[in-house]
């Protein structure tokens, strides 16, 4: 499927999810190349964010195969996962609204205990960051949207984790931090940080993407480079549902 | 667009925020009778919180709902559920304990007659005692309905037939969409709010589902729908309103509107050319 | 000892005490949401670790405190682990019965093992008072502030300062998106619970010292004021649980200056109901977020109730109909008697919580309104006897549903709480309202049974009468199940929004479930109080709501027959099994524990 570059930091192997009754994933199969930007794209209900749940460990699978750095992470508690070494920029990124900005991105340290280190990389966000420093004991939830999502990014960064799993992080922002957002998510790619994000948004994802697949009610439909997906019309018909592409 | 008549349902400026955001930003419409107009957008445009405006479930801030030429902001569900606005949720909401045949008699609890005597003050002591001690009334209105339930049933072909009596939260998730529309439909609607009623659903389903949209538009029935699946919406609408971020950016017929730049950018994505006056409301 | 100065102290003295109760409680609800109805049971257990390490060991005082804070944080971490724990992924009507049931567990425990009887439980401190403008003050006083103070300093420091204090915030703000911080959602719970089960522990011991006298019935009491004290405050709020706990001393304390002291407890269920019906979120809530979609059925387990034949049916309600023609015992007679009474309150009840989804703990209530009307009805009035226990079911019926309509807009958590509370108000209302209750003297000489003027008084006659009555019941329970009005009731307990949306009045209905049980449990105590003869406000308390609960699950949600077997059940095995009665209701708490763990669905399943 995709260019088969080094071995990958993050696989899902036939995954099949159920809420219920309902099958959410059918056979689904994903990875995620290290130092790569891998997006997940697909309209509602297609099984995107639950994909994301899958790999935190807060949606278990009934059968399939999640491997992170060549072990499984099956059966592992979501504290334990992060700790591995993955991060997560949540949906609506959920900040600790009622803590203040600088809490909320020191939360992001949680599993380390190294705390001059932990100071000096809060630093780091802020050089990052810049717009977060006169923020910093404000109440989290009194920022507006896209000064949310920087926390939120910060914060996961905050772990040094080798992946970051981002949750649609352009929803609900204006163009401006659309762009700046996507910016970001290419630097922290360059320094090293695997990708893997899910979007609704298709087009932008695909500017910076490596990889792309596209979920259409639980099943991958399409993947490839980004680059080739980006110009095929079956992107967006798959995507929005309409024609059956299946 | 221009009718005659007073449209069926009409909203004026309605808005609705949470705290600093503006998930409903003042949206006008008017859905005349008989008429289906989609309503479609990105995550988090504001099309579930327009619907609970409309239908009583949220109060909003601002603006105006009008229905059938009365105001009707801010009523109670109950009271426009009498008044014959149906809707249908995005997440299913089902009765998970109830049966199907239950789920969608609760559906038509706006229409009993018999045992609900509309008599001041001991009203409610006389449905108790007429659904204790049933009259011949009360047995065949419920008689009646459950017929009437059937026949909707099997609107749904074999699907929810020979499951009428399991208890919904045993239902496939296709399943309980159908019971929902089912129980939409026991209401016997004269507006009726479909929120995403293919979501999750496969190719084959989705076709289903299409297919008897078609049939309630045909039978004349005004339906407001929330659909992604751009495809079933061109062919079903009569219109297309295109919702982001709480805005109305475009209205037309569906050929139109998927034309339009605006949309494809706010659908497939914000390029990187959007304007930027937004920025400070951010 | 009367100036205005001192009732404010005694109010913030007292209010000091019910803060360390209230503070656990809002942590508990801010990182699980879950009101832990055990809150009061540990600060009964820590008043009694008090007495040993005071009475027995002779520890110093700080090293007394050390001990109850030690002991107590142990019982939490026990709770924890074993009672809610394992519930984490069930219903969230699980852990709600959980804690009740290890609140009534642990309570028989302490009464099994110190007996009943009050106990003196000395300050350690000397007794002098020391003149304070125009009021006096105590060295105990200052304790009672200095600990309040200090603990309130120290959580606020682990709060603010510690990376478990930071969890703490983090999980109660956003549990999931704490997890995804990798902070270990368990160890946070095992902190709360630690954090508040020392703080009530040393609660209860103070509070013992202040009243130098120590009961069993302190628990009850001290988780009531504990959650009216965290509501007022807002459910979660800690700062706001202690303003709220304050608050209500103080208004406690201007109350019993003003009316006196039998008046104490109506005060503080009074602004409980008050800010329920004003501000269910609390006085200090901030402005509402859009209203979560819950998903469907979330509150009460998914089941598939058990058929039972129709012809299985009529044949256990002939064979006990017949039973008293057979050579049994009036034991077994009278045994069933009292299942049959049990089970018209369980039929009640499981019309209320199971099919409409309002877990009422006041429910001993309901038997109460029906036990004193038919009294005085037949004793003041001479109405006969059959038409006074039917003017209890209908008294019972409009008082209770009138009562507790204030509590029809809230949910889950909420529901129990409030009847818990208006359960307790017209228990207060009985002994206080003497002119027409005779006050805690009670109700003498109430006439027996009797039917168009002939005395029911053999155990046959008594054993008929109330079988068909609860028979009769039931069928019309049965029927009510089947009509509109069953499934009207059971659709808004899954889901009330959806409901709503389809023209469903939730006052109405929960009124018309409230009619209705409302009248069996009124014939439930009616024809108890012509049985006893005798009556006070205590012959229907609070054990008795339990044991209807336990009943009702048992049997299963809503299920009409499972309410009657599990009457026969609760009642009878016990019996058969000569278990002496002071241990019944600890073993009725540990049945409740372990339904909720392995069968939360119940014997016969929910409808």
């Amino acid at each position: 499927m995709t260019n088969p570059s080094p071995e990958p930091l993050l696989s899902l192997f036939n995954v099949n999810t159920f809420y219920g009754q309902a099958q959410v994933h059918f056979d689904l199969s994903i990875t995620v190349a290290r130092g790569h930007i891998v997006c997940l794209l697909g309209g509602n209900a297609s099984g995107k964010s639950t994909t994301m749940k899958i790999i935190l460990g807060l949606v278990k699978p009934r059968s399939g195969e999640v491997t992170f750095d060549g072990a499984s992470l099956i059966g592992l508690t979501t504290p334990q996962i992060v700790r591995r070494g993955i991060a997560s920029v949540p949906e609506a990124r959920r900040l600790f609204a009622d803590m203040s900005v600088r809490e909320n991105i020191l939360m992001g340290a949680f599993v380390r205990n190294d705390r001059e280190a932990v100071a000096l990389d809060l630093d780091r966000m802020l050089t990052l960051f810049p717009k977060l420093g006169q923020r910093l004991s404000q109440r989290a939830g009194s920022l507006s949207g896209g000064e949310q999502q920087m926390v939120a990014m910060a914060r996961a960064l905050m772990s040094r984790p080798r992946m970051i799993v981002m949750d649609e992080p352009t929803m609900g922002l204006s163009p401006l931090y659309v762009d700046r957002v996507l910016e970001l998510i290419r630097s922290i790619n360059q320094a090293g940080v695997s990708v893997f994000m899910v979007e609704q948004n298709a087009s932008l994802a695909l500017e910076i993407a490596h990889e792309a697949y596209v979920l259409q009610t639980g099943r991958i439909v399409l993947s490839g480079p980004a680059r080739a997906l980006k110009d095929d019309p079956r992107v967006r018909d798959a995507y929005l549902g309409g024609s059956e592409a299946a | 667009m221009a009718e005659q008549h007073a449209p069926m349902l009409s909203l004026r400026g309605l808005t609705r925020r949470f705290g600093g955001l503006t998930a409903v930003d003042a949206i006008d419409l008017d859905l005349g009778k008989g008429e289906l107009v989609s309503i479609i957008g990105p995550n988090g445009a504001g099309k579930t919180t327009l619907f609970n405006l409309v239908t009583g479930l949220d109060r909003p801030d601002d603006g105006a709902v009008r229905f059938e030429g009365q105001d009707i902001t801010g009523l109670s569900p109950e009271r426009l559920a009498a008044e014959g606005i149906a809707r249908t949720f995005q997440l299913g909401r089902v009765f998970g304990n109830l049966s199907v045949m239950d789920n969608v008699l609760i559906g038509a609890h706006t229409r009993l007659r018999a045992v609900k005597p509309t008599v001041p003050v001991i009203g409610p002591l006389l449905e108790l005692g007429l659904a204790l001690l049933r009259p011949a009334s009360v047995r065949a209105e419920e008689e009646r309905l459950r017929e009437e339930v059937k026949a909707i049933l099997a609107r749904f072909g074999e699907r929810l037939l020979p499951r009428i009596d399991q208890p919904a939260y045993s239902l496939s998730y296709a399943n309980r969409r159908r019971v929902e529309i089912a129980r939409a439909l026991a209401l016997r609607p004269r507006l009726l709010l479909l929120d995403e009623p293919t979501a999750g659903m496969n190719p084959t389903e989705t076709a289903e589902m299409q297919g008897l949209v078609a049939e309630l538009k045909a039978e004349g029935l005004t339906i407001l729908l929330i659909e992604h699946k751009l495809e079933m919406v061109m062919r079903l609408s009569d219109r297309v309103i295109v919702m982001d971020e709480g805005k109305k950016i475009a209205e037309g017929p569906g050929e139109e509107v998927r034309g339009d730049p605006k949309v494809i950018e706010a659908y497939l994505g914000h390029g990187l050319s959007g304007t930027t006056e937004q920025e400070s409301a951010a | 000892m009367s100036s205005w100065l001192d009732y404010t102290i005694n109010g913030l003295i007292v209010g000091n005490v019910y803060a360390l109760v209230a503070v656990g409680l809002a942590l508990i609800f801010g990182v699980s949401r879950l009101i832990n109805f055990a809150q009061g049971s540990i600060y009964l257990v820590g008043a009694y670790i008090g007495w040993v390490a005071v009475v027995r060991l002779h520890t110093p005082l700080p090293l007394t405190i050390i001990v109850v804070a030690a002991a107590a944080a142990m019982v939490g971490l026990i709770i924890e682990r074993f009672g809610l724990r394992p519930l984490q992924n069930s219903v969230r009507i699980a852990p709600l019965l959980a804690t009740i049931g290890i609140s009534f567990v642990l309570d028989q425990l302490v009464m099994l093992t110190f007996s009943p009887n009050p106990r003196a439980l000395p300050s350690q401190l000397p007794d002098v008072r020391f003149q304070l403008g125009g009021g006096t003050i105590g060295p105990l006083d200052l304790l009672i502030a200095g600990v309040g103070l200090t603990s309130a300093l120290l959580l606020f420091v682990f709060l603010r300062y510690t990376k478990l204090g930071w969890a703490v915030r983090a999980t109660a703000q956003d549990r999931d998106a704490a997890m995804q911080m990798g902070v270990d959602v368990n160890r946070v719970n095992q902190a709360v619970f630690g954090i508040a089960a020392a703080l009530g522990g040393v609660s209860g011991m103070l509070v013992g010292m202040y009243y130098n006298q120590i009961d069993t019935a302190m628990s009850l009491q001290a988780t009531l004021k504990g959650v009216v004290a965290e509501v007022v405050g807002g459910a979660g709020n800690v700062p706001g649980a202690v303003i709220g706990s304050l608050l209500l001393g103080l208004v406690e304390s201007y109350g019993v200056a003003v009316f006196g002291t039998s008046y104490r407890n109506l005060f503080a269920f009074l602004l409980l109901v008050v800010v329920l019906v004003l501000r269910p979120s609390g006085l200090f809530a901030s402005a509402r977020q859009a209203p979560p979609e819950p998903l469907t059925g979330t509150f009460i387990a998914p089941s598939r109730p058990v058929r039972i034949p129709r012809w299985a049916l009529l044949v256990a309600a002939a064979a006990f109909a017949v039973l008293p023609f057979f050579p049994v015992s009036s034991y077994v007679l009278q045994t069933l008697i009292n299942a049959w009474l049990l089970g018209m309150l369980a039929l009640s009840l499981t019309l209320v919580a199971g099919t409409m989804g309002q877990v009422s703990l006041g429910h001993a209530a309901l038997l109460a309104i029906g036990a004193y009307t038919s009294a005085l009805l037949s004793l003041t009035l001479a109405v006969p006897v059959g038409l006074a226990v039917i003017g209890g079911g209908l008294m019972s019926a409009a008082l209770g549903t009138l009562l507790i309509s204030p509590s029809f807009r809230l949910r889950g958590h909420y529901v129990s709480i409030a009847t818990l509370a208006i359960g307790e108000i017209v228990s207060l209302v009985i002994l206080n309202w003497e002119s027409v209750t005779r006050g805690p003297i009670g109700i003498s000489g109430i006439p027996p049974l009797s039917l168009f003027g002939y005395d029911l008084i053999s155990p046959f006659s008594v054993y008929w009468f109330s079988f068909a009555v609860m028979l009769v019941l039931a069928l019309l329970q049965g029927r009510l199940l089947g009509s509109h009005l069953g499934r009207s009731f059971r659709a808004i307990r899954d889901d009330d929004i959806a409901a709503r949306a389809y023209g469903l009045s939730l006052n109405r209905y929960k009124s018309l479930a409230f009619i209705f049980g409302g009248f069996a449990a009124g014939v439930s105590g009616g024809i108890a109080a012509h049985l006893y003869s005798y009556i006070n406000h205590e012959t229907f308390n609070t054990q008795q709501s339990i044991l209807a609960l336990t009943v009702v699950i048992l049997g299963g949600l809503g299920n009409v027959v499972g309410a009657i077997v599990g009457s026969v059940a609760l009642v009878g095995l016990p019996e058969l099994f000569r278990i002496a009665a002071e241990y019944r209701i600890l073993i009725y708490g540990i049945v409740l524990l372990l339904l909720v763990r392995f069968r939360p669905q119940g014997l016969l399943g929910t409808i």
